[in-house]
């Protein structure tokens, strides 16, 4: 550990140039201010010039063609993309205003205040009750475990399906239970960021529209992103879009932010052309 | 003009019949289909093989039961072995000596096989996890009696005598690549989204082997390991060169000793089934089958264990 670095996820940095983008950061209510230059997986330049502002208490949703770089904006946020070889970035992504790549700061610990809920539902092979209590065990939670566990249920809208069988394997349940399940657990450690990667895609419209519906909910309490290919989702739901694009013409493959405001403004009057074109469905 | 067109009443046009040209004897089953008959023909078969496979596995069982049930009485497990004409005598010390021998194994290659696997599935391709592999699946087609060869040439030639102790290493040598290669896998076959979901909720490597993985692999490493110690109680090779034999008790004068020669279920059966004397071969009968019958019951337990556990 390097003991003359700063305190951890402190907003107010010891380099001068942080503190004016922290107090900006707060007083704008930027969440997480992300800007990314360059992005590559060992050759492959995968996302340039992408700058999106994560605001408190909203829903930003992240959409755009297949292969732009989305779900990599996404997964930097909380450092996911640590996992994958090669991945290089250049850039800043500052929760709080502290830089989360910064060598003092531990990958790890920034995913227990920016958690996420993946594609695929991905409950562990273990009861309901020590799914959502996963998290809590990590942190060496003391309190009253099952409280917790309760309320994150609730959280989720899911208690009234599940609090019979609590001790009945996650994998039990049906793929929208399953995702609520994993909101839940990713709740139940309260963080203050909740990145979705395609929360909806392997669901059916109903459970669909229950995991939206708890979007709207849970966005009184916390931060929220979401990645998603449904544009009348992000429409029904976020507050903030941005729209990202991939110009495979010049030979390169790397996504880049075309566009970004209020989800209104992107969807009613997009100003770049290629939103406009996305959002009319002539290409996708 | 199409037949699925709804202003056309299909009785006013029937030879627009939308099955017209079908025939349906295709449909039927018959024998007479090459493939159908190709079908039946390979499933007699495949079930005529399993038999066929299974003639050998129940006639064994049979065998054992029928010679080795006749001798099975309370007295084999409480007393030692007799001298050749004696009459009556068990094989006591060599089921306590097979029991600690193969648990001493079990305590010793568990714990380092599976770290080891947990090594091997997250170092992946390096160089190294590479190598630790190579050697592993090389050691599973190691003969038994080099295991024992092994331990005879460190633990019994540094220690100056045959033991318990070097009879349990030469078995924890057999069983450790069982146990590596079989947790490896089974930790390999946890889903990777499961790993990807422990590391968003912010686990460190030690959390997600231990909370995560671990527990997914359990049922499938506890295969690994079952299949082990079954092979590990019924070696007889490695045992020669190590534990020997001895017709006392492990446990003497209210010690247990675990550097002196040491009875074994396996051991016994070998020295017993080649003497000129019934009691001694009846013995060895009723040896294999209480040797049979506690690998059965370790192998019970293991999967109530693992039936348990997911519930």
């Amino acid at each position: 550990m390097a003991t003359e670095m700063t305190p951890k996820m402190d907003p107010l940095d010891g380099n001068g140039k942080a503190d004016v983008s922290a107090v900006m950061a707060a007083g704008d209510h930027v969440v997480i201010d992300c800007h990314i230059k360059e992005l590559y997986y060992g050759a492959f330049k995968a996302v340039r010039d992408t700058a999106i502002p994560i605001k408190k208490n909203a829903i930003t949703a992240f959409i755009g063609p297949s292969g732009c770089g989305k779900s990599t904006v996404l997964r930097c946020l909380n450092r996911m993309n640590d996992l994958i070889r090669g991945f290089r970035f250049d850039g800043h992504v500052r929760y709080r205003g502290q830089d989360i790549y910064h060598p003092s700061i531990d990958p790890v610990a920034v995913r227990r205040f920016i958690g996420m809920v993946f594609q695929q539902p991905n409950p562990f092979a273990t009861s309901i009750l020590n799914n959502v209590a996963f998290g809590l065990r990590l942190n060496g939670y003391k309190g009253d475990k099952l409280a917790k566990v309760e309320e994150a249920l609730r959280r989720a809208a899911l208690w009234d399906e599940v609090k019979d069988k609590l001790h009945k394997s996650g994998l039990s349940l049906s793929g929208g239970q399953q995702q609520r399940l994993c909101i839940a657990r990713a709740v139940a450690t309260e963080p203050e960021v909740l990145l979705m990667d395609e929360p909806c895609s392997a669901l059916d419209p109903i459970a669909t529209r229950k995991i939206e519906e708890l979007m709207l909910e849970l966005k009184q309490r916390y931060t929220i992103a979401i990645v998603t290919h449904n544009l009348q989702q992000a429409q029904r739901v976020a507050d903030k879009t941005g729209f990202l694009y991939v110009d495979t013409s010049g030979g390169g493959r790397a996504g880049y932010l075309v566009e970004y405001g209020e989800s209104r403004q992107v969807f009613e009057a997009p100003r770049e052309k290629h939103t406009q074109e996305y959002i009319r469905g002539e290409f996708s | 003009m199409s037949a699925g067109n709804p202003s056309i009443s299909p009785s006013a046009v029937p030879e627009l019949n939308p099955f017209a040209g079908v025939d349906f004897t295709e449909l039927e089953r018959s024998l007479r289909r090459p493939r159908t008959l190709l079908s039946v023909v390979l499933s007699l078969l495949v079930a005529g093989m399993t038999l066929m496979a299974l003639v050998p596995l129940f006639s064994v069982v049979w065998m054992l039961a029928w010679r080795g049930g006749k001798k099975l009485t309370l007295a084999v497990f409480t007393q030692l072995p007799p001298a050749p004409l004696e009459q009556g005598g068990g094989f006591g010390n060599a089921i306590v000596g097979t029991l600690v021998m193969v648990g001493i194994a079990t305590v010793i290659s568990v714990p380092l096989g599976i770290m080891s696997a947990v090594f091997l599935e997250r170092a992946k391709e390096s160089r190294f996890a590479q190598v630790v592999r190579f050697a592993a699946k090389t050691l599973t087609g190691l003969p038994s009696i080099l295991a024992g060869v092994f331990a005879y040439g460190t633990i019994v030639l540094l220690t100056g005598g045959f033991s318990a102790l070097a009879g349990s290493i030469a078995l924890a040598v057999l069983m450790l690549p069982t146990i590596i290669l079989t947790a490896e896998d089974a930790i390999r076959m946890v889903p990777a989204k499961m790993k990807e979901a422990a590391a968003g909720m912010g686990a460190t490597q030690t959390q997600t082997v231990w909370m995560v993985l671990l527990p997914t692999a359990f049922p499938g490493i506890l295969t690994g390991v079952m299949l082990a110690i079954a092979r590990a109680a019924g070696e007889t090779a490695p045992l020669l060169f190590t534990a020997l034999f001895s017709n006392y008790w492990l446990l003497s004068r209210g010690r247990l000793d675990l550097m002196q020669p040491t009875a074994s279920l396996a051991v016994l059966i070998y020295n017993f089934a080649g003497m000129p004397f019934e009691n001694q071969v009846e013995l060895a009968w009723a040896a294999a089958l209480v040797l049979v019958l506690l690998v059965l019951t370790t192998n019970l337990l293991g999967q109530a264990l693992s039936r348990r556990q997911v519930q």
